[in-house]
């Protein structure tokens, strides 16, 4: 077992990748035996994941060496900088990871049967396992340009995911846009990460955030990379591209397309806390965050109201509800130098804003889950032409109902306890942020309550009489995630206590971070 | 476990349960004490409106685009401005990208 939880941050990366490029292959024994086996591989990923959950939250930060004699021994011998690929796993790092493979697990299993009859499944299974590695290095990696090589990797596998359906013109020019977006943000982190490197001769975090000596470049550096990862996160005004391709992608990658943008989001936590953390003015950057925050929430749900098409809807929700997170880490980053206030609130406010990271990807997922249920069934996404589709959809509806209140935060669900905490805590920085929060809960129940009238309630519609409720396999994919909604919003503080504050205190501990790759290094 | 503690507030959801519990107990007993007599499938529970006849099942749904008319049609100032952004256009996008980093570059700048 030790020497599982030892190259474990490695197995999962590694079992995924390989089973990604074997995929095509297992494939020419029949679609069930590759179902089989990609649930397998996932399956003994996420136990993987788990294993070294436990371990990161028992014994502190775990670093994984590529090459070295041990793994843990991130400097060689003689050497003061760590010139090896590192991954660097705390505590932020493995809430995204538990994050990423829950909804991977979900998203497969709701795959097995929405793609049943469709052309090219080697390739889509694939490139689900590609996109799965790109983040979960992203999330593990300890250096600077494999962040840049998973953000492609994720990059280009989401890109021919929400292509997938190549006769839809939209899906194709979705993917398009994706793809723009995706490689101008790549490529302006890569050229963040050139400029780094030729000051400094160094591409892990760890050692970067040691030498940093805040320079007029160093500045130019994180303004690409905050900017290139707001887009990646679809932070407003670089949003504009997420309904688009949120829209068009099949049921299953929707949701995982959703965590690669809160992946993003933890990349940009990683560069201003932890490399950028001990330079900046963290009231001044704290503030910026806040106010794209502020901005996505608004203009989010406010677009979202507005939409007929209910992937659109959601798609502009997700913007919003990005912006809860942004708000409630952005007001405890605007705190961090001041530990009075970090102490009373601002702690909160960062818990607030991560466990509405896990709790946001599990309602928003099954929330687009019901959408492609629905479209699965009567072939359109336009709620001008739904109605009364209740009756037929039990499950659906149920879980769509469950969906919708989670994420208006209404109690007992998940969505309320992470909210309830970024208001509480706003409320003691800023009081009229906190209101700008509640009014754009208050719109968000208002546009799905909107759905919920035109799509499922209301009389039997003629053309909908002979609908049928959706295949097994997609009910049980909506069943895990409803399942954690449930257990989240019951258990909110065994969650917090678990995985929530260690990724808070991650984030704020810039220095053992730093140490437990640089050692004494002075 | 169940509890969210963090010295300003807390928050309990098994609490909000039994509470849900209960009130959900109470209108089911109320409920029950409603007439009997009533027969689903009969004209007793067809809809009535005056005599007029009940239009089809898609005339008689209130379309999604009806729906909070007054609201938008109150905001069409703002959701004109709103729409003006939102091009469809990718060259847009990458226009905007540059213009939130020379911004975050001055930001960070002047913050030193």
């Amino acid at each position: 077992m030790h020497y599982l939880v030892t190259h474990s941050p490695a197995l999962i990366v590694a079992l995924p990748l390989l089973a990604a490029f074997a995929t095509p292959l297992i494939s020419r024994a029949g679609p069930r035996v590759r179902n089989i086996f990609n649930l397998v591989v996932l399956g003994m990923t996420a136990f993987l994941v788990a294993i070294l959950a436990v371990d990161v939250h028992a014994v502190g930060i775990r670093v994984y060496t590529f090459g070295a004699t041990l793994p843990e021994m991130a400097l060689p011998g003689g050497y003061t900088v760590p010139v090896r690929i590192m991954f660097e796993v705390d505590g932020m790092s493995i809430f995204m990871g538990i994050v990423i493979t829950t909804v991977a697990l979900a998203a497969f299993t709701y795959s097995l049967q929405f793609l049943k009859g469709q052309s090219g499944q080697p390739r889509f299974y694939s490139l689900m396992m590609l996109l799965y590695v790109g983040m979960m290095g992203l999330a593990f990696t300890g250096d600077m340009f494999n962040m840049f090589v998973f953000l492609e990797i994720a990059s280009i596998a989401g890109t021919g995911l929400a292509a997938y359906r190549t006769r839809m013109a939209d899906a194709v020019e979705g993917g398009f846009k994706y793809i723009v977006i995706s490689a101008v943000s790549a490529l302006m982190v890569l050229f963040a990460i050139g400029v780094l490197y030729a000051q400094y001769n160094v591409l892990s975090i760890a050692a970067l955030a040691h030498y940093m000596d805040y320079t007029m470049l160093d500045m130019m550096a994180l303004g690409l990379l905050a900017g290139a990862f707001v887009m990646k996160l679809a932070g407003v005004p670089l949003h504009m591209w997420a309904p688009d391709t949120y829209t068009v992608a099949p049921a299953g990658t929707t949701p995982m397309i959703l965590a690669a943008s809160y992946t993003s989001m933890y990349a940009l936590y990683r560069v201003t806390f932890t490399l950028y953390g001990a330079h900046i003015d963290t009231r001044a950057i704290g503030w910026v965050v806040i106010i794209v925050g502020v901005l996505s929430m608004f203009i989010g749900v406010m677009m979202a109201v507005h939409q007929t098409d209910i992937k659109r809807m959601m798609a502009y929700h997700a913007i919003s509800q990005g912006g809860y997170m942004l708000l409630g880490v952005g007001v405890g980053l605007a705190v961090i130098a001041d530990p009075v206030a970090l102490a009373n609130y601002g702690r909160d406010a960062i818990n607030g804003g991560i466990f509405h990271i896990i709790n946001h990807v599990f309602y928003k997922a099954m929330l687009f889950m019901t959408a492609e249920a629905i479209f699965f069934r009567i072939g359109t996404r336009d709620t001008n032409k739904m109605g009364g589709l209740a009756r037929n959809m039990k499950w659906t509806t149920a879980f769509y109902a469950i969906g919708a209140l989670a994420i208006s935060g209404i109690p007992p669900f998940n969505g309320f306890a992470s909210k309830l905490l970024i208001y509480q805590a706003v409320l003691r920085f800023n009081p009229v942020l906190s209101a700008i929060a509640m009014f754009v809960s208050l719109v968000t129940l208002a546009s799905f309550a909107k759905v919920f009238y035109s799509a499922f309630t209301g009389p039997e519609m003629p053309a909908y009489r002979e609908v049928k409720e959706v295949p097994r396999s997609m009910i049980i994919g909506m069943g895990i995630l409803a399942a954690c909604i449930i257990f989240f919003g019951i258990f909110p503080g065994l969650v917090v206590d678990t995985i929530v504050a260690p990724a808070t205190e991650a984030l704020i501990n810039q220095a053992a971070y730093i140490n437990a790759v640089m050692g004494a290094v002075p | 476990m169940s509890v969210l503690d963090y010295g300003y507030a807390v928050w309990a959801p098994i609490v909000w349960i039994v509470a849900l519990i209960v009130i959900g107990a109470i209108v089911l007993i109320w409920r029950s004490r409603g007439r009997k007599d009533y027969k689903k499938g009969t004209t007793q529970s067809d809809i009535f409106l005056s005599g007029i006849k009940v239009p089809a099942e898609e005339q008689r749904h209130v379309k999604a685009d009806n729906i909070y008319w007054g609201f938008f049609e109150a905001l069409k100032g703002f959701y004109n401005v709103m729409m003006k952004p939102h091009t469809g256009i990718v060259n847009d996008y990458i226009l905007w990208f540059v213009a939130v980093v020379a911004i975050t570059v001055l930001i960070l700048v002047l913050a030193q």
